[in-house]
């Protein structure tokens, strides 16, 4: 075994820790890599080529940038929270877990209904952030922490019940590598419920956990006056 | 009819607006680096908008030129234009929840169409159905948002570029992570670390190999940055020789074997287009917020798969 290669993910994890230029970094481990697996440059720079090209569809979503940014121009995140400071009983927690909620049964359902630039930016986050603003400014690291955890449950939901559907992606593939022992789809399903179960309800926590730091915040706010 | 043209199509529409972006960074005389940051995007957008037309080795140069770019720090976004928050206020006040409308009818229609489409689809062609979705709806979206809000057409592009300011050169990390994940499996990067797990379990412990299996599948994944190819891998590596075979229900194993997996996805920047770049399109303080956010759910729950697998497989 040529355990040079592992040279590649030392760059990657230094880089990232030292924080240079990411792109730098992983185009440096690529080649890095590439050159002890016995490629030759040309053969590098075909590959790095090809791969970026058909990786194109991972930046298509930027056709839905003008949607939001002329939305945005007209008052889409004010709008936003005027709506949800009218609704009391609504925190950023709850909204999101009604998110997560929503987004694994239509997963479970096969329905495609997510995405960080459909939902989350123009919609979930701008609420989630209104809500938590109602009452008076939060603390920008606090604004920050609500965007990570907005982002999160698209994941959470995504990841997590996405097997819930017999003919997803992922239960085909387990299917199909554990060929030799005759499982069904349905009971990779079947396998996959209580971990959906699971990351429901760890999230929940999260966003729970999430509201009582907001309401803090308030209160350290409110005390300082 | 072959869908592949109109996937084309959204790539050049997306590559025009990323040229437009560097236009518009060559006519701020305040920003020192302009000509490196509008070269950047130019080229950027010339990879996008002629992909299949570039030979492919061409194109690697033109990769390592923006690698190059934003190494010698010539990637600065300079300014970016800021609409006032009493015009924002305003017209939020003019047009009420109707400003929701673009963005929902963006979302619901890349939903109906990534429903729809592969209906119409051939069969061997349907996995672009999702893409095209997504740019379908870009348009869809779009057709709303100029009915709605009235705007000059030349917002479309102003604010478009906008946002890709705002995200800045990283928004193209996650293209490049892809390209070093596939790197990483040409040179064998997988089978290694697959081999190196292998040989430091011991045999006819079950714990041990459900935890092995478990922790194998997130730290490969965060490696690969993917979940699928982890999979293969680790589960012929560790999965059927240290937990199947000890009689572990093959169902159960394989599907929290891959969810293990996703845990690993939660934590690792090479997973870029689940956490880089949702960060950069939340414009968080640090690219990372929101793998950090993930961290605690995903190792909480990476010990719960190993505790179900236990229970539920024997």
């Amino acid at each position: 075994m040529n355990y040079f290669l592992l040279i590649g993910i030392l760059i990657i994890v230094v880089g990232f820790f030292f924080k240079l230029d990411s792109i730098a970094v992983v185009l440096v481990a690529a080649i890095v890599t590439a050159l002890i697996g016995g490629m030759d440059f040309n053969a590098i720079l075909t590959t790095l080529g090809e791969q970026f090209i058909s990786a194109r569809y991972m930046s298509l979503f930027f056709l839905t940038l003008p949607v939001i940014g002329i939305s945005e121009r007209y008052g889409l995140r004010e709008r936003a929270i005027t709506l949800i400071s009218g609704m009391k009983n609504v925190t950023t927690g709850r909204l999101l877990t009604i998110y997560l909620f929503i987004r694994e049964i239509a997963a479970a359902m096969s329905l495609r209904l997510g995405g960080h630039p459909q939902f989350i930016r123009p919609l979930i986050e701008p609420m989630a952030q209104g809500a938590a603003e109602k009452d008076g400014p939060i603390p920008s690291t606090l604004v920050d922490e609500i965007k990570g955890e907005a982002a999160a449950a698209e994941n959470y939901g995504n990841f997590f019940a996405q097997n819930l559907f017999y003919a997803s992606g992922g239960v085909l593939l387990i299917v199909s590598t554990l060929e030799s022992y005759e499982i069904t789809a349905s009971s990779v399903v079947r396998a996959s419920l209580p971990i959906a179960i699971a990351a429901f309800v760890v999230s929940a926590i999260q966003f729970y956990f999430l509201d009582r730091k907001i309401k803090k915040a308030h209160q350290n706010e409110g005390s300082e006056q | 009819m072959d869908w592949s043209l109109v996937l084309e199509t959204f790539y050049v529409l997306t590559g025009a607006l990323l040229i437009a972006c560097g236009i518009s960074v060559l006519k701020d005389d305040k920003n020192s680096s302009r000509y490196g940051g509008a070269t950047f995007w130019i080229i950027l957008g010339i990879l996008f908008a002629l992909g299949k037309l570039i030979p492919p080795v061409l194109a690697g140069i033109l990769v390592l030129i923006l690698g190059i770019l934003s190494a010698l720090k010539q990637v600065n976004i300079g300014d970016i234009v800021v609409i006032s928050e009493s015009f924002r206020e305003r017209s939020a006040e003019r047009l009420k929840n109707k400003i929701f409308l673009p963005s929902v009818i963006l979302a619901i229609s890349a939903f109906i169409f990534a429903q729809f489409l592969p209906k119409l689809m051939p069969v061997e062609q349907a996995t672009l159905a999702g893409q095209i979705a997504i740019g379908l709806s870009g348009v869809t979206g779009l057709i709303a948002a100029l009915i709605i809000t009235k705007t000059a057409p030349k917002n479309i592009v102003i604010d478009g570029v906008r946002i890709i300011k705002q995200m800045g050169p990283a928004s193209i990390l996650p293209q490049l992570l892809a390209t070093l994940g596939a790197i990483f499996t040409a040179a064998g990067v997988g089978t290694l670390i697959g081999g190196i797990l292998a040989a430091i379990i011991p045999e006819g412990n079950i714990i041990i190999g459900i935890i092995m299996y478990c922790l194998g599948m997130a730290i490969f994944t965060m490696i690969m940055g993917n979940g699928f190819a982890a999979f293969a891998v680790i589960t012929a590596g560790i999965g059927i020789p240290f937990v199947i075979s000890q009689g572990g229900d093959p169902a159960v194993v394989g599907a929290l074997g891959l969810t293990a997996g996703y845990c690993g996805t939660l934590m690792t920047p090479m997973a870029a287009n689940f956490n880089i770049v949702p960060a950069n399109l939340l414009e968080t303080k640090s690219q990372y917020t929101v793998i950090k956010a993930q961290i605690p759910v995903a190792s909480t729950l990476l010990v719960l798969h190993m505790f179900l697998m236990y229970f539920l497989a024997f």
